[in-house]
């Protein structure tokens, strides 16, 4: 099958079109637009006009000078769309952890419900789209029923697999899901004064006996029977053959063959009704035994109850060929599609994704879908469910990964850009073994850092990946920030964690500005209960150790305090500039009677030593 | 009861591709001359806007998605044609590069919170690079691994790449390589790969247009023992003028790629050939083979910029025929365009001089081409 190829979309910007080019800046989740103009370097280099004399005219306040914010559609329902990524997102991870040793019946189970949760969610979506009355919003709702009818027809032909006899049932559960306005057209035909004589009552009819609804459809007759007791026999006759019509049961203990006799006993029944003209007075009924038989042409006449040539291949199978096996669907569905579509339309993207999907032939159905509907949820999500099934050949990619990691990626991708939905997408990078991790590091890195709280949640998720790299780059944009406004003591925490010394270093040596200019220490809280974070760098030791030295001299605690005071001095980690600093906290410690002598001893010798030191450096 | 009989037929998913982006909000950037070079800062809050009128702007984001100018100064005395942020490791540091011949380096200065009050934040000169003769036409900092490192190219052919020592003093920078290119050069792009694996490494694209000359790209890689920046390849297949070059993110690949706009929209694969790390140290850059992945002459003539978004799915590309196409590769590496912006010939004009924020949801203007409606599959 050839491959799928659209136009690219165009998208236009308020901006003139003549004569000018479109610059362009990337952002996170947009492009931004502008009018602008290139040129050849050599009309600049020569030129000593200025260059807006070569622009077209420019002037003030004309449209030149506007910057546009060019975003994708998916933004104008996103908080609808965000109920379907969240839980979407918490069945994908519940997927992820289906245990690989469990025997291939019960993960069958497991898989098919999952594709039911799956789609529970995309209806519970288009529902409430469907409650809010925006025209841009028909087009979202359009594209969600597309992605549910083609996921359901994948879970019935690739998760189930159901094979001949339940395949049909389940094509024709598939396609009364997706022909609600049965049931819309009975209630008003039920409701009506006399539904046998509504305009719409046979249309009713008929749409039942298409879909294999007999037990309705029957219900339905029994009203026109009353109204025509004349040919009361003729509506017995049909009752009977709807009544009589066999179903596979796969509970049951029938056999697949034993099935087909019957079937085409009772085939062979109605057929003889046709023969025999026993329904000729009655055009309505003629047709339904017509349909009954099987016959093309009468299903073809009813194109408009049909309406799609899926639902007409589904009927056509019921009458036709109720035991039809999953390898012989492609034969019939190219020739339904064929017969139902007019000679001059082409095939739409929907007919070619289900047609590919009837073939079998997974690897297209997820190409085509990737390229019609630009919208990586559902390849992404059906892509993996599908993998979990072994259902997909690893694909050798020139990059070595494959394509369920492929769409996985592209997706998270997207909403990392989220504000609140890309903690959702680092789950997904997580469970792509290939390049989640490197996707993850490039893109949490961009993560605006708005808040405090946003960024411990950042830094979280990096750290419990061993994000090392990223928790340095983090801590130090916020340390960085926190400096830049004068906040010592956030700048001083965020550089202890991000293990940056140099830094640590450096607004130490803030500190201990601040305390020269004003005497006193700020952010005490944080400086006293350091701990062994204290040894990040030498000046910030020095910094606790030299706060602490006055905790100790505020609280009378003489000797301890010249004890402290003489280990900062000879460990020779204060700054130079501190030393005339020590020298005079030191001058009173001589004076207290509770320093020792041998400390007073040591004191003065440290001094001697110190200004030794200083003559020599 | 959620109603899924009106199930898409005609044309309906034609048309969810036709609606794929539209403009959210327009900006009045109240510039008084073209604009040349719009800049997001590293997480996308800020962004900086240059001019020929002469003067960067930095505008703010606020919580509702709304922009604020909230700093608008004149830095050079000519056309400014690229203004760049530095990671936000460093601060909040802008570089810009004219017409004028130089090149220079803006801070922000936390003001007086009157200032902060009013939404407006000041700027100060760092320092003016003025080793160039000529045009200084592109302006980068480094990979933030690498140190605080900014590299200008000229229209006179050399590169120059500076430091800044210390990061806390961005008044000291000293030159540290000065790279004659031969060719005047038009743009630079920067590996940004940190892998241990690779040597910084940076191409340098030429808009000569003398096409005598071939390779109008040629890349370089630091060597490790000799300290400096030897040639590690030309790529001899570009003979045209290079407008712009961008090498994509590395995303865990051993090769590198790298987007050139020139009169085409060219991209390479750049496979290091490596035998035995312990040997090649000594003996030069590594040695590259070059392989073209994709070449796009849709834009009809020259194309102007190239550069990749964030996660390197999609590069974007502008050309000479207005429009900004947008190019992605699928999961076999077969690269299509896959959307466009276009000017639509009105413009928009502001009513006063200033600089708001007007958010006009120009939802569905849409142009849908006219062979999607037929249902058509077109050849492009």
């Amino acid at each position: 099958m050839e491959e799928l190829d659209v136009e690219p979309a165009i998208t236009n910007i308020p901006a003139a079109s003549d004569g000018k080019h479109l610059g362009f800046a990337w952002g996170p989740g947009d492009i931004l637009a502008y009018e602008t103009l290139y040129m050849a370097p050599g009309m600049c280099r020569h030129q000593h006009k200025p260059l807006s004399m070569f622009s077209h005219s420019c002037a003030k306040g004309s449209g030149c000078s506007f910057i546009h914010e060019v975003r994708k559609d998916e933004d104008i329902y996103s908080p609808i769309l965000r109920k379907l990524f969240n839980e979407s997102h918490h069945i994908f991870v519940g997927l992820q952890t289906i245990r690989e040793d469990l025997p291939s019946k019960n993960k069958k189970t497991q898989f098919v419900s999952i594709s039911k949760n799956y789609r529970s969610v995309i209806r519970a979506c288009m529902e409430e789209l469907q409650q809010v009355a925006a025209s841009v919003l028909v087009l979202q709702v359009s594209i969600l029923l597309a992605i549910e009818l083609i996921w359901n027809l994948c879970e019935v032909l690739f998760i189930d697999a159901a094979p001949a006899g339940p395949l049909l049932l389940h094509l024709l559960d598939w396609v009364r899901l997706h022909k609600g306005d049965v049931d819309e057209k009975a209630r008003e035909v039920l409701q009506s004064e006399s539904p046998a004589e509504h305009h719409d009552y046979w249309d009713v009819v008929v749409s039942y006996v298409l879909q294999g609804r007999f037990e309705e459809a029957r219900q339905m007759l029994v009203k026109q029977a009353t109204l025509q007791p004349a040919a009361r026999n003729m509506y017995k006759l049909m009752d009977t053959l709807l009544s009589k019509m066999p179903f596979y049961n796969p509970g049951g203990t029938q056999t697949l063959t034993e099935f087909d006799v019957k079937w085409r006993h009772w085939h062979e029944e109605v057929d003889r009704c046709l023969q025999d003209n026993s329904f000729a007075s009655n055009q309505h009924l003629e047709i339904i035994c017509k349909i009954l038989v099987g016959d093309e042409d009468t299903l073809l006449e009813h194109k408009e109850l049909l309406s799609t040539w899926y639902h007409f291949l589904v009927t056509r199978l019921l009458f036709c060929h109720p035991t039809v096996k999953p390898t012989e669907l492609h034969y019939y569905a190219q020739s339904c599609m064929t017969m139902f579509l007019d000679l001059r339309s082409v095939p739409e993207p929907l007919d070619s994704i289900l047609l590919a999907a009837f073939e079998f032939d997974i690897h297209q159905v997820i190409k085509d879908c990737s390229i019609a509907l630009n919208n990586w949820w559902f390849v992404a999500h059906l892509t993996d469910l599908l993998d979990h099934c072994k259902l997909l050949q690893s694909h050798n990619l020139h990059f070595g990964s494959n394509l369920r990691e492929f769409l996985l990626l592209e997706y998270a991708s997207g909403l990392f850009t989220h504000h609140s939905l890309w903690q959702l997408a680092v789950d997904y990078f997580d469970n792509c073994p290939e390049f989640g991790h490197v996707y993850l590091e490039l893109q949490i890195e961009r993560v605006p850092l708005d808040t405090e709280r946003k960024a411990l949640k950042v830094l979280r998720i990096c750290e419990q990946r061993q994000m090392s790299e990223q928790v340095r780059s983090i801590c130090k944009i916020m340390a960085m920030r926190a400096l830049r406004n004068n906040r010592l003591g956030s700048a001083l925490s965020w550089s202890i964690r991000a293990k940056d010394a140099a830094f640590a270093t450096l607004i130490s040596e803030r500190f201990l500005q601040d305390y020269c200019a004003r005497g006193t220490f700020s952010d005490l809280d944080l400086i006293d209960n350091l701990g062994p974070a204290m040894l990040l760098s030498d000046r910030l030791t020095f910094l606790v150790k030299y706060r602490e030295f006055h905790k100790l001299y505020e609280e009378n605690r003489f000797s301890e305090a010249a004890k402290l005071l003489l280990s900062l001095i000879t460990a020779k980690i204060a700054p130079r500039s501190f030393w005339m600093t020590l020298l005079t906290d030191a001058l009173p410690l001589l004076e207290q009677k509770e320093v020792s002598h041998s400390a007073h001893c040591a004191l003065h010798c440290g001094f001697g030593h110190d200004l030794c030191f200083s003559k020599h450096t | 009861m959620c109603r899924t009989d009106r199930v898409p037929t005609a044309g309906i998913l034609w048309l969810a591709l036709v609606v794929i982006m539209f403009v959210a909000r327009s900006i009045a950037a109240d510039h008084k001359d073209l604009i040349h070079d719009v800049s997001y800062d590293f997480h996308g809050r800020r962004m900086a806007t240059c001019s020929s009128d002469q003067s960067v702007k930095v505008w703010d984001r606020s919580e509702n998605g709304e922009w604020h100018c909230t700093a608008s100064w004149k830095t050079h005395s000519g056309s400014v044609w690229r203004v760049t942020w530095a990671h936000p490791e460093f601060g909040q540091v802008l570089a810009s590069c004219s017409f004028d011949r130089t090149a220079a380096v803006w801070e922000e200065i936390v003001g007086e919170s009157n200032d902060k009050q009013r939404g407006l934040s000041h700027w100060i000169k760092r320092t003016t690079l003025v080793d160039s003769r000529t045009s200084v036409t592109d302006v980068k900092f480094a990979p933030k691994h690498m140190g605080l490192m900014l590299t200008t190219c000229s229209a006179d052919g050399v590169v120059r790449i500076y430091e800044a020592p210390d990061v806390m003093n961005l008044s000291q920078w000293s030159l540290q390589h000065e790279i004659s290119c031969k060719l005047s050069c038009s743009c630079i792009s920067w590996n940004p790969s940190s892998s241990r694996a690779h040597p910084p490494m940076f191409a340098v694209g030429s808009d000569d247009s003398n096409v005598t000359y071939g390779g109008k790209v040629q890349i370089y890689e630091y060597n490790e023992n000799t300290r400096k920046y030897a040639k590690a390849e030309t790529l001899m297949t570009v003979t045209d003028a290079v407008h712009d070059i961008a090498f994509a993110p590395n995303l865990g690949r051993s090769f590198h790629v790298l987007a050139i706009a020139t009169k085409d929209v060219r991209i390479f694969k750049l496979v290091p050939m490596r035998s035995d790390r312990k040997e090649s140290t000594s003996t030069g850059p590594t040695k590259l083979e070059v392989q073209i992945v994709a070449q796009f002459d849709n834009h009809n003539s020259q194309v102007w910029r190239v550069s990749w978004n964030i996660t390197s799915t999609l590069l974007a590309s502008s050309g000479d025929d207005g429009c900004v196409r947008l190019w992605k590769a699928n999961y076999m590496d077969n690269w299509k365009c896959t959307g466009i912006l276009k000017g639509d010939g009105s413009p928009l004009t502001s009513s006063s001089g200033q600089p708001t924020a007007m958010s006009t949801i120009v939802g569905s203007s849409v142009q849908t081409s006219q062979n999607a409606l037929n249902g058509m599959s077109a050849g492009r």
